[in-house]
C-alpha cells in the first residue's frame, strides 16, 4: 500500500510527540485503542485554566504509520483551539488531510476518540476540583453568616 | 562493495530469477516454442524434451525415484488445492477426515475450509509449540478410521521452522493415511527427500528457488503406495490426466534448471545464508531490548529470520525501513485484513507481540553489507518508534499493561 505524502511527511516527522509531567495544571489525558488490535494512542492537552484554550497538546502513539499521522495531525489541529472547538474535529476530517485508504479509517477514528477521551479527562478533574473547592464554601458562607449577625 | 537500494530482504514472498534460469528459458520461448503434446512435428518433440528433462531436474531435487511422479501445476496454491481436493474426492468412500495444522499456508487451510464448508471433509487443525513444531503423538491421537489424508508443510514460510517430517509421516504410515507436505518454502533450500522421509504428495513452486512465477509441481507417489488423485481440471488429458492445460514448456524448463542449481549450491549456499542470518539476528537481538525470535532457533531454515519487536507495531517499522529495504511484517495490516499474523499467534504469543513481527528473508544475491545496513537501520527505527510508543512509556514506568483495562474500538 502506498502512503499519501502527509502521512510520510507526519511519519518521519511527527509533530507533539511527548509527555506532559503529571503534575502539569490543566492537565487532560487520553488513552485509546488496545495493544491487541495493533493502536494505542496517547494524547494529552494542556489547557489554559482560566480561558479553556488547549494552549499544548502532545501525543505517543503505537500503531501503523497512519496512527502516527493521524494522532500527530489531531494534536496539530488542536492547539490553540477552545475545548469545544477541539471536541467538535471529526475523524472524516483527519482521513480526509491525511488521504486515508479505507482500511486505514480506524486511525482516524481512534484519533478522534483520543481527543475527545483527554478533553474528558480534563473536565473530570475540573469538576473533582470544583468539588474540592464547593466543600470550602459553605464554611466561608457560614463563617460570613457569624460574622453578619453580629 | 557499496550497497544498491532498494534492498530485497523478503525471500519468502518470491526471489529474483536466477540469470542462468532465465537463459534456460529463452529459447523455449521464441525458437523452441512447441506444444509438448504434438507427437508428430519436431517442434512438439522439442519440447516434450524439455519439459521431461526438467522433469528429471527437479525429481533429483526431491529424491523421487520416477520423474513421472511430478505434476506441474501452475504452483505451490494449485498443487497443495490439487492434492488436498484430489484426495479427498478420490478416497471419499474410505474417508472424510483430514489433520492439518494451524501454521499452514492458506493455500492449505483455504480448501482444507471449503470442503469443511461443503460437507465434503473434517478437519482437524493440529496447534504447533512455542517454537512452531507439531508434535507427532498429537498426530497420532488426532487419525482417526475416517482419516484419509494428513498434510502438514515441511516448513514454515514466516517462522522457518521445519517440521519433523520423517516422524510425522511414519505416524500416518502406521495408519495407513496418506501424507502430503507442503513444500515450497523449503525445497530447494534444505535437503528433501521424498522417500526417505516418507512423503506421499509434495508441493512446491519455482518462484521460490529462483525460478520463474506461474509454474509449481505436485510429487504424487506412484509405489508404495500408489497414490491416486482425482483432476481438478479437466481437459486435454495433459499429465497423464492428472492436470489438464497445456504444459508453459519456458516455466517448466526454467524450474528444472532452477531445481539443478540449488542441488548443486544447496550445501554452500545454506551455509553463507545461515551465517548471515545469525549474524543480523545476534545484530538486532543483542541491541534491542525485548526483541524477540519466532520460530525454532536451531530447526530452522537458513534463509528466514522473524523477529518480534515488543511495543511498536510491525507495519510503522516496514514504513521507516521501506525508502531502502523491502521486508515483510508478518502482520498483515500491510493486507487488507488487519488481523496480526496466525502463525505468530498460534505459538502463543500475544497478540500485540503478534502485530509487531518483522521476517527477513535473505537470499542467493544477499550481501553482508546489505545485511549489516538492514540489521542496524531497523535498530535506529526501533529505537525511534519506541520513543514514540505510549506503551514502552508505561511499561519503563513500571506499569503491566496487562493490568491496563484497554478501551477497543
Amino acid at each position: 500500500m502506498a502512503y499519501s505524502d502527509k502521512v510520510i511527511d507526519h511519519y518521519s516527522n511527527p509533530r507533539n510527540v511527548g509527555s506532559f509531567t503529571k503534575d502539569t495544571p490543566g492537565l487532560g489525558t487520553g488513552l485509546v485503542g488496545a495493544p491487541e488490535c495493533g493502536d494505542v494512542m496517547k494524547l494529552q492537552i494542556k489547557v489554559n485554566l482560566d480561558t479553556g484554550v488547549i494552549e499544548d497538546a502532545k501525543f505517543k502513539t503505537f500503531g501503523c504509520g497512519s496512527a502516527i499521522a493521524s494522532s500527530s495531525l489531531a494534536t496539530e489541529w488542536i492547539k490553540g483551539k477552545k475545548l469545544d472547538e477541539a471536541g467538535q474535529l471529526s475523524n472524516s476530517q483527519i482521513a480526509t488531510e491525511l488521504n486515508l485508504p479505507p482500511v486505514k479509517i480506524h486511525c482516524s477514528v481512534l484519533a478522534e476518540d483520543a481527543i475527545k477521551s483527554a478533553i474528558l479527562d480534563y473536565k473530570k478533574k475540573r469538576e473533582a476540583r470544583q468539588a474540592l473547592t464547593s466543600d470550602v464554601d459553605p464554611r466561608a458562607a457560614a463563617a460570613m453568616d457569624a460574622s453578619a449577625s453580629k | 562493495m557499496a550497497v544498491k537500494f532498494p534492498i530485497f530482504m523478503d525471500s519468502n514472498s518470491t526471489t529474483p530469477v536466477d540469470p542462468r534460469v532465465l537463459e534456460a528459458m529463452i529459447p523455449y520461448f521464441t525458437e523452441k516454442f512447441g506444444h509438448p503434446g504434438s507427437r508428430n512435428h519436431s517442434f512438439g518433440w522439442e519440447a516434450e524434451g524439455g519439459m521431461e528433462r526438467a522433469r528429471e531436474q527437479l525429481a533429483r531435487l526431491i529424491g523421487a525415484r520416477d520423474p513421472k511422479e511430478l505434476v506441474w501445476t501452475s504452483g505451490g496454491t494449485e498443487a497443495d488445492n490439487l492434492a488436498i481436493k484430489g484426495i479427498v474426492e478420490m478416497y471419499r468412500e474410505k474417508g472424510n477426515h483430514i489433520v492439518t495444522t494451524v501454521t499452514e499456508q492458506r493455500a492449505v487451510l483455504d480448501p482444507c475450509r471449503r470442503l469443511e464448508k461443503q460437507g465434503l471433509a473434517q478437519v482437524t487443525y493440529l496447534p504447533v509449540d512455542a517454537m512452531g513444531v507439531v508434535d507427532p503423538d498429537a498426530l497420532r491421537k488426532a487419525i482417526t478410521d475416517k482419516t484419509i489424508l494428513v498434510s502438514i508443510m515441511l516448513a514454515n514460510n514466516e517462522i522457518g521452522t521445519i517440521q519433523a517430517i520423517q516422524e510425522l509421516s511414519k505416524v500416518a504410515k502406521e495408519r495407513g493415511v496418506l501424507f502430503h507436505t507442503d513444500a515450497t518454502e523449503a525445497v530447494g533450500k534444505i535437503p528433501v527427500d521424498v522417500e526417505k522421509m516418507g512423503i506421499d504428495l509434495l508441493s512446491c513452486t519455482a518462484h521460490k528457488i529462483y525460478g520463474p512465477k506461474g509454474i509449481g509441481a505436485l510429487f504424487v507417489r506412484r509405489r508404495n503406495p500408489r497414490v491416486r488423485l482425482a483432476p481438478m481440471i479437466d481437459g486435454g488429458g495433459h499429465e497423464r490426466g492428472a492436470r489438464s492445460g497445456t504444459v508453459p514448456v519456458a516455466l517448466a524448463v526454467g524450474f528444472g534448471r532452477a531445481a539443478e542449481i540449488c542441488r548443486e549450491v544447496m550445501t554452500e549456499e545454506a551455509a553463507r545464508l545461515s551465517q548471515m542470518r545469525d549474524r543480523l539476528q545476534d545484530r538486532i537481538l543483542s541491541s534491542v531490548d525485548e526483541s524477540y525470535l519466532n520460530g525454532h532457533p536451531e530447526r530452522r531454515l537458513p534463509h528466514t529470520l522473524n523477529i518480534s519487536f515488543a511495543y511498536v507495531e510491525g507495519e510503522s517499522i516496514l514504513m521507516g525501513l521501506n525508502k531502502e529495504v523491502a521486508l515483510s511484517s508478518g502482520s498483515a495490516c500491510t493486507s487488507s485484513t488487519l488481523e496480526p499474523s496466525y502463525v505468530i499467534q498460534a505459538l502463543g504469543v500475544g497478540a500485540d507481540l503478534a502485530h509487531s513481527s518483522i521476517r527477513y528473508g535473505l537470499h542467493r544475491f544477499t550481501t553482508q553489507e546489505e545485511v549489516d545496513f538492514v540489521g542496524d537501520r531497523t535498530i535506529e527505527v526501533v529505537k525511534k518508534l519506541r520513543e514514540m510508543s505510549p506503551l514502552y512509556e508505561l511499561a519503563k514506568e513500571g506499569v503491566d499493561l496487562k493490568s491496563i483495562q484497554w478501551k477497543a474500538e
